[in-house]
């Protein structure tokens, strides 16, 4: 049977480079870098080299970089760290109502549970947030502002560099160290220009198991200057902020698979787009009644989300996990509110559309063939969910 | 239909694992065997009007929407024909496959006897579902009694009508103060689980206060807090 795994943004395997990068650190290199003796240092001296190679790739100071165990913790960290640190400044904070649920949640719990207020920034309907829109939201007190670089279900990119640039002429103006502006890049790793000089962005999550490199292990990069109050408390590790023992292994093989990506992402890009836009293409050809979600070009170029109305996203993603093809729906049945996506609703669809939503996510091991395989198999395996589906939808949401 | 060797599991263990090469799967054979090739439903181009009975319960909103129609013997009430249609997940899928050839196997289960299928006897014959999808899942008992009492409504028979004992709380997804009770009592003690075994007040917000309410009452009831 065909293999066709389609959920790169769910999370990629590892590349051999990657792994060949770590094996030493999982063997005879097996020191803690805090110990005082040669295998300890070997392990420091590692620890510090992967620390400069990814400021590098990043155009950042290699201290401005905090290792974490991933994208959950580093956003974590960028929010509740953060808010808590300078509550005192002030309690509100502005955050994409389509952020990953590691902001979402923990903007949620600032609210509920600290005193915080939440400013949640709806998309419009093709999922990209504006620079106005941003800036509109700020108050007085708003310390924080959170947006993503490209969304983890969808895909749209968002004009981050564009945002950051208003916030510090902003900041600037008003003569204030804030608001401090926070994306998640976890999503653009492998596509996306990184240099924060040019995002001009204060805090950013990125996340090794998205891009080729391990999983547990993720980065935050914390501009100079920034204050963070630590979530866990131990030894001095992290400048204190991350304490506990560097996971070394993980550590080189992000930097690693940081380097790789960042350096093949234009090529990677645009071999992506053309077979990104076929699937599209294709899928509008042959299967009435869908929609894309999502703006149709400022989207990564590994994503392709669409909606089948009148048919249940999960059972879709079953008939075609027993065709060999590995996709993903972030419907209801997944989770435990049983809401659907909150990505999809936020686009101001409604919940019949988003519950028959997929996400094919596109990776280094998808050639054409697996693109033209998935345009043979699917359209059936609709057409079977629809003859037994009761749901008309309006065809508004899909014309 | 094919068998199944698997334990059932009540709705209150881990996910089912089948032992085909050591693959797991969220289903069990049986489960995939309904959800492959489902039985009975409603062909495109099949007359409502050649069916006697109608049942209907939740809603696209909730994430599963499930139509019945029957076509019963007048003379012996016996159900002949049972065609279904749902918008849900595989389970969904297979336990309304499931039901209709349960009640139409071996001539036809008379209404009488069809109104006492419960949910758990529809997860036995698959021999067990994951348990966050038995409660939310499995709805066809409540469209087919549904249609049980439209068939009464439809011949003059009220006094076969059955008004079901318990209390529905939210008309959208049919839950009752029974379910929510059965919820409690299965441990979910909060309304966020309650929800997620129920569906209550998914895509009907305005129930919520009322379900929060049914949940204190339970929990006191039973656990005395």
């Amino acid at each position: 049977m065909e293999h066709v795994y389609l959920d790169h943004a769910a999370t990629t395997p590892l590349d051999p480079r990657v792994l060949e990068a770590m094996l030493p650190y999982l063997g005879h290199a097996c020191g803690n870098p805090s110990s005082f003796h040669s295998v300890g240092k070997e392990a420091k001296d590692a620890l510090d080299n992967a620390r400069e190679r990814m400021a590098k790739v990043l155009h950042v100071r290699a201290d401005e970089i905090l290792f974490t165990s991933g994208g959950t913790e580093s956003d974590n960290l960028a929010v509740l760290g953060f808010c808590r640190a300078n509550a005192g400044t002030g309690k509100h904070l502005v955050v994409a109502a389509f952020e990953h649920h590691a902001v979402l949640e923990a903007a949620m719990h600032l609210e509920k549970k600290e005193g915080f207020e939440v400013a949640y920034l709806v998309p419009d309907h093709d999922g990209l947030i504006t620079t106005d829109q941003v800036m509109s939201a700020i108050r007085p007190d708003t310390i924080l502002i959170s947006v993503m670089y490209a969304n983890n279900e969808i895909g749209t990119i968002q004009p981050i560099g564009e945002i950051g640039n208003a916030i510090q002429k902003y900041r600037a103006a008003e003569k204030k160290a804030f608001p401090v502006f926070h994306t998640d890049a976890c999503q653009a790793t492998g596509f996306l220009d990184l240099d924060v000089e040019k995002l001009h962005v204060d805090l950013m999550t990125l996340n090794g198991g998205k891009m080729y490199g391990p999983k547990g292990i993720g980065a935050l990069y914390v501009r100079r200057g920034i204050k963070l109050q630590p979530l866990q408390f131990g030894g001095s590790q992290e400048r204190g902020l991350r304490p506990g023992t560097e996971n070394v292994a993980g550590i080189i093989g992000m930097a690693k698979a940081l380097e790789l990506v960042q350096e093949n992402r234009v090529r990677e890009s645009e071999r992506l787009t053309a077979l990104r836009d076929r699937l599209i293409e294709g899928i509008r050809q042959r299967v009435p009644k869908v929609r894309l979600n999502g703006h149709a070009t400022k989207r990564l170029p590994n994503n392709v989300n669409v909606s089948f109305v009148d048919i249940e996203g999960e059972a879709l993603i079953l008939y075609l996990d027993a065709a060999g093809i590995y996709a993903s729906t972030g419907s209801a049945c997944t989770s435990t509110t049983l809401d659907p996506s909150h990505v999809i609703l936020s686009l101001g669809l409604p919940y019949e559309v988003a519950h028959g939503s997929i996400r094919f996510s596109l990776g280094h091991a998808t050639r054409a063939q697996d693109v033209e395989y998935v345009l043979d198999v699917l359209p059936p395996l609709v057409e079977k969910l629809r003859a037994i589906s009761p749901v008309r939808v309006d065809p508004k949401y899909y014309v | 239909m094919s068998d199944h060797k698997q334990t059932p599991v009540a709705g209150t263990q881990g996910d089912v694992t089948t032992k085909d090469g050591g693959k797991s799967w969220f289903y069990t054979d049986t489960v995939k065997d309904h959800f492959f090739h489902p039985r009975n439903f409603m062909m495109e181009d099949a007359d409502p009007a050649q069916y006697n009975a109608v049942g209907k319960v939740g809603s696209p909103a909730c994430g599963d929407e499930l139509r019945v129609w029957m076509k019963v013997d007048l003379k012996t009430e016996r159900i002949r024909e049972f065609r279904w249609k749902t918008f849900g997940c595989g389970s969904a899928i297979a336990s309304t496959s499931m039901a209709s050839e349960m009640v139409t196997e071996n001539g036809g289960m008379t209404l009488e006897e069809a109104r006492k299928i419960r949910p758990q006897d529809i997860m036995d014959r698959l021999g067990g579902l994951p348990a966050r999808k038995f409660h939310c899942s499995v709805l066809c008992d409540k469209a087919l009694r549904d249609a049980i009492n439209d068939f009464y409504r439809r011949t003059g028979q009220v006094d076969k009508i059955v008004v079901e004992a318990s209390r529905v709380i939210d008309p959208v997804s049919k839950v009752t103060d029974h379910d929510i009770e059965e919820a409690v009592l299965d441990g979910a003690l909060t309304l966020e689980a309650v929800q997620a075994k129920t569906k209550v007040g998914t895509g009907n917000p305005g129930v919520l206060p009322a379900v929060e309410e049914l949940i204190r009452f339970y929990k006191e009831k039973y656990f005395g807090a």
